[in-house]
């Protein structure tokens, strides 16, 4: 198995705060790995290093076998980045803020329409392409946005809280969509998330991060086997809580 | 960068702002060239026609300002308009931390917005000016010369390069502060002191740098003078004022502030001297525009340094 991220002893500082200390991670082709951790934890800061977005303190990081430091604009044509709450343009329709970033994208004109109906299509919104984006639900703006990083084609997506503020069933359709995506794309997912029972259902392996420091990684197996002890079941947020409370 | 400069110009000729502003600006341009015109007219009756009379169509103050006075006026106010949220709003509605993370070079997103501002401003200037052309052909029945045309068009270059730097003043100034409103003011207050206070500032310098002790003394007020002139360079404002002024009015040798005359003197002091040709014009203008174009290049650099290594999050 290839390695897509791997990351040795990433820090970040902001002053006199280590917002991510000594990260030293590994994420393999076609994994779903879940990005677990209190609020500031630095979970956020980490993505943006692993894109080029803000320079590591020290360090180093490589995904998809560039520097994201030296070649962002390779790791960004590569990688789908869905930040947290994502905005788009409210007063264009949804397939023209879809165009937009296919021409961002230098996609050729000619590919240009029909990516951006397949990309409508898979996430569930070809029946609502042309109404205006402000006039989207949230759960509707999620999907845009995940339909906006199909567009590129990626072999990595990181998805920052893809799930906050959805419903249930949207929680759910959410997580389906990104697992058939893996599933049948062969796309590695690094996906940040506080939904512990949902991250479960599809996650691979999961890694718990608690101010700034990588305290566990690990398939929920392994990590219920280290906590809970044999038989201790396996909730991965009775796994957490152990963590959270020992830190 | 193509991409995101046709972008804006899609937003710019959809925004409700900038239709208002065009349609004020067209309106305000149309009827003070049209009491120009009559003004030029009434005086002209029964005169044999002198040379370059179309320009003072653009000079002539009709019942308050000229037009030339007009556009050194708002023309800032354009270019802060179009540019005072070009970045913070984007970082307002989350989509710039989304635009950052798609495979381009983050100076394209400046040089898009910019390029779409300056297209926007020449589609606007050039066809009030051509509006303008029209109309004063049939009002004052003068047909323009050549030449006249040539100093038009230095005019209209001079004039888009200037609101092209409040332009690129207002981007820096939307990616130095978050809130839409703080750059707006920040823009708006420069513009201000650089249009009204410029003169006393530069004045305080230069009284300040070299005092004046005999007001008679020719001595000591004329490099207070001088240095007066050089401080109130700085300002954009007096740059391009001093610029247009020679470029559309041919009989003006120096640089220096301007001779207060009538319209008829204007006319018959021609008499007397010849005007300036055009290329002699240009040149007497030449440095003025590379300093405004020098004033542009500093927004930009910073504009680049600062928002090349801004961490840009999208919370
Ligand atoms: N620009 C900044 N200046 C100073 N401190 C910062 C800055 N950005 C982030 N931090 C700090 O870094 C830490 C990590 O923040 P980060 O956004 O990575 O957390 P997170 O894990 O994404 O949290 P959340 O779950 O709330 O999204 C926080 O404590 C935050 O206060
Ligand atoms: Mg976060």
């Amino acid at each position: 198995m290839a390695a897509i991220i791997q990351t040795e002893n990433l820090t970040r500082r902001y002053g006199q705060q280590v917002a991510v200390d000594g990260l030293t991670l590994q994420i393999n082709e076609r994994e779903i790995f879940g990005f677990l951790g209190p609020n500031g934890a630095g979970k956020t800061t980490t993505i943006l290093m692993l894109l080029g977005l803000t320079e590591p303190t020290s360090g180093s990081a490589r995904v998809l076998g560039y520097d994201p430091t030296r070649d962002p604009l390779e790791v960004k044509r590569q990688v789908g980045y869905l930040c947290e709450n994502v905005g788009f343009y409210d007063d264009l329709t949804g397939r023209e803020n879809l165009r937009f970033m296919a021409e961002l994208n230098h996609l050729p004109e000619a590919r240009v329409t029909e990516k951006v109906e397949e990309a409508l299509r898979t996430v569930g919104l070809d029946g609502e392409g042309d109404k205006l984006v402000g006039a989207y639900s949230r759960g509707m703006r999620q999907r845009l946005g995940i339909a906006e990083l199909l567009i590129k084609d990626p072999k990595l997506l990181i998805l920052d809280e893809p799930t906050l503020g959805l419903d249930p069933d949207g929680t759910n359709k959410m997580l389906d969509l990104v697992h058939s995506l893996s599933r049948d794309r062969g796309i590695t997912v690094m996906l940040s998330s506080h939904q512990l029972e949902q991250v479960q259902r599809i996650c691979t392996r999961v890694g718990i991060m608690i101010k700034g420091k990588l305290v566990a990684v690990g398939t929920i197996e392994e990590l219920a086997k280290r906590k809970l002890g044999e038989g201790g079941g396996m909730n991965l947020e009775e796994i957490y809580m152990r963590y959270f409370k020992e830190a | 960068m193509w991409t995101i400069c046709k972008k804006e110009l899609a937003d710019h000729f959809s925004s409700t702002r900038f239709l208002i502003l065009f349609c004020l600006i067209l309106m305000v341009a149309l009827v003070s060239t049209y009491m120009a015109a009559a003004n030029i007219r009434r005086v002209l009756e029964g005169v044999s026609k002198p040379s370059n009379v179309f320009l003072l169509l653009f000079t002539t103050e009709g019942k308050f300002f000229s037009l030339v006075q007009f556009i050194a006026f708002f023309g800032p106010l354009l270019g802060i308009i179009m540019g005072f949220d070009a970045i913070n709003r984007e970082r307002q509605h989350r989509t710039l931390a989304k635009l950052v993370s798609q495979p381009i070079f983050r100076d394209a997103v400046i040089n898009g917005k910019f390029l779409a501002g300056v297209i926007t401003v020449s589609i606007a200037l050039v066809s009030m000016m051509l509006l303008l052309t029209g109309m004063g052909l049939i009002t004052v029945g003068v047909v323009p010369g050549w030449e006249e045309i040539g100093r038009l068009f230095v005019y209209l270059i001079v004039s888009i390069a200037y609101v092209s730097f409040w332009l690129g003043l207002a981007i820096l100034f939307s990616i130095l502060f978050r809130s839409l409103a703080t750059s707006a003011l920040a823009a708006v207050a420069l513009w201000i002191f650089f249009s009204f206070f410029i003169g006393f500032a530069s004045d305080l310098v230069a009284d300040a740098l070299s005092p004046v002790r005999n007001p008679r003394d020719p001595e000591e007020v004329v490099p207070n003078e001088r240095l007066a002139d050089a401080v109130s360079l700085v300002s954009p404002a007096v740059l391009y004022s001093k610029a247009t002024s020679t470029i559309l009015d041919p009989y003006r040798r120096s640089r220096g502030s301007v001779m207060i005359v009538g319209l008829f003197e204007k006319l018959s002091m021609e008499r007397f001297q010849s005007p300036l040709p055009l290329d002699q014009s240009i040149l007497v203008v030449w440095p003025y525009l590379t300093l405004l174009a020098a004033l542009t290049l500093i927004c930009f650099g910073l504009s680049y340094v600062i928002f090349m290594r801004q961490e840009i999050r999208s919370a």
